[in-house]
């Protein structure tokens, strides 16, 4: 079993798509409330270990555990068992992911996109999840643009917006997949304040980002992933300022 | 090259669209020498058209080929997202009856389909419903009486069109962007919820436009209906002109109609356009080339 004061406990992990090895032994311990930065080259597997905490990839070998839950797979006996996808829904309810390209619902407001979760998913009143919502939406600063479609909404509003729609499930543990990967320069500051501000409220986050500034800022602890390992990991000041493996030094000086 | 110290405006003679003008002229002449040899055609009896355009029968049959049209598209287009549902399912067992549905239908004439559901007295001549292993009869009726002849029409416009339709919502199910599907899987929504609030509305999109197409093709289809003897237009014109002998002009009576039923249906398939198109930005038409590219 694993500990309870890890909000997320890899073991092992491993991921093949078709015959390449993506992730090829990943273990990987996150303390609750604390923020993890994955850093590494494209392609080193970061983005496809954090999809497989929240079972959006399905895993080969080793075990994923979120607050103590198997992800994916009931244990009886000896045997695992393949959860249905409404069990695997019920496990994702309280893990919010943020998406590279944001992924918000393109035929709804701003506001309909936040409410829409806890309405349908967690049975909460309309009412109480609309007021809900314009409290997230105005800690991301954008009251203004309640009834704006995404269309009409910068990248950094975008984000913003998804990033509100995934604390409107008030999740134990949020996922950011390159979350400012796909804005422009001047747009990205807006975005990383808002997480910042969640991390200084206590939420658990995995983040795969390259802004080296934030994860030095923000993160407890950095994880340099190259070619399906966990190459180095520890405080920002050490794997950032003072990698000892010569793969992390490398990446470090052409991201700097 | 001159030099302006200030902005100037573009003030230039549009460019000159000869071509359009000439194929508009020609097609115009050679329009009117059609129209013209129809008007002046002796053996057509002009008075015999207008006369029977708003007869009571007429408007009675066009009003059967509306309501056959709707009860029809609509019985499709429920069946049709089930079917396009099944078929993009990881389940192998409903791809296949979803596949071999679509097969069936798609690979047999709808004329032969549509006798075949008014013949189907005579596979079964009677329509029993029983409590399984048991001789308890819980219903049962003549199929005759169970099913006339406007049901069976429905049923054989109806199950034929899911069929086409299906293909359609297929497509724009699969037009809708991946990430809006991991989206939803993230927030944990259940699959029968992604499919109706996230990925159903996005479809409408690409869907609309062919259902249209699809609907305008079922209302000119009813007109099959006439060998099972359903009182639509086309049934109800060859009535008349089967006693006035006026086959021509009846003809014209029920083309007229048709064409003025299938004109009419275009606005409230821009109304749905409009509906399901929210949310996505507009080109600024100075960037169309094609009228209405997007």
């Amino acid at each position: 079993m694993s500990e309870q004061q890890f909000m997320v406990d890899a073991q092992h992990v491993r991921k093949s798509f078709g015959s390449e090895q993506v992730l090829k032994d990943i273990s990987l311990q996150i303390p609750k409330g604390s923020v993890t930065c994955l850093i590494g080259p494209s392609g080193s597997g970061k983005s496809t270990f954090l999809r497989c905490i929240n079972h959006l990839e399905k895993i080969d070998g080793g075990r994923i555990y979120v607050d103590g839950e198997l992800m994916g797979y009931r244990t009886k006996g000896d045997y695992l068992y393949e959860m249905s996808p409404r069990q695997i829904a019920q496990q994702r309810k309280h893990i919010g992911m943020v998406f590279q390209r944001f992924n918000l619902f393109p035929h709804m407001s701003a506001l309909d996109n936040v409410v829409i979760g806890p309405v349908q998913v967690s049975g909460k009143s309309e009412s109480e999840s609309i007021a809900r919502g314009k409290v997230l939406l105005d800690m991301v600063g954008l009251s203004g643009e309640l009834n704006s479609y995404p269309s009409q909404l910068s990248g950094g509003q975008q984000q913003r917006v998804a990033i509100a729609r995934a604390m409107a499930m008030d999740p134990k543990l949020m996922l950011f997949d390159e979350p400012t990967s796909a804005l422009d320069p001047e747009l990205v500051e807006d975005v990383l304040k808002v997480m910042q501000q969640l991390a200084q409220g206590g939420m658990t986050m995995v983040v795969v980002t390259h802004e080296m500034g934030f994860a030095r800022e923000v993160a407890q602890e950095v994880v340099f992933m190259d070619g399906g390992f966990v190459v180095e990991r520890g405080k920002p000041s050490q794997v950032i300022d003072n990698p000892t493996e010569e793969r992390t030094r490398e990446f470090v000086k052409s991201v700097l | 090259m001159t030099q302006t110290n200030e902005s100037v405006d573009v003030v230039a003679r549009p460019l000159r669209h000869y071509g359009r003008w000439f194929s508009a002229v020609l097609i115009a002449a050679l329009l009117g020498a059609l129209v013209w040899s129809l008007v002046t055609a002796p053996s057509i009896n002009h008075s015999m058209i207008s006369k029977y355009m708003f007869d009571p029968l007429v408007v009675d049959g066009a009003r059967t080929t509306v309501i056959l049209t709707v009860i029809s598209m609509s019985i499709a287009i429920v069946l049709a997202i089930f079917l396009a549902v099944m078929k993009l399912s990881t389940n192998p067992v409903l791809r296949v009856i979803s596949s071999t549905y679509i097969q069936v239908f798609r690979g047999t004439p709808l004329l032969v389909q549509v006798v075949f559901w008014g013949y189907l007295g005579l596979i079964y001549s009677d329509i029993t419903i029983s409590v399984p292993f048991t001789h308890h009869v819980l219903w049962s009726r003549p199929t005759s009486d169970a099913i006339s002849a406007f049901t069976a029409g429905v049923i054989a416009l109806a199950l034929n069109e899911a069929a086409y339709a299906a293909e359609v919502v297929r497509a724009g199910i699969q037009d809708v962007d991946k990430g809006q599907f991991e989206a939803a899987d993230a927030l944990g929504f259940s699959r029968a919820l992604t499919m109706r609030r996230v990925v159903l509305p996005q479809a409408m999109r690409t869907i609309v436009p062919a259902l249209g197409n699809e609907t305008i093709g079922m209302l000119k289809n009813t007109a099959l209906l006439e060998v099972l003897n359903v009182l639509e237009l086309y049934t109800r014109t060859q009535h008349i002109s089967s006693q006035n002998l006026a086959q021509v002009e009846l003809l014209i009576v029920a083309a007229v109609w048709y064409m003025a039923m299938t004109t009419v249906l275009s606005v409230p398939q821009r109304w749905l356009e409009k509906y399901f198109g929210r949310g996505t930005a507009q080109t600024p038409s100075s960037k169309r080339w094609l009228k209405g590219s997007k």
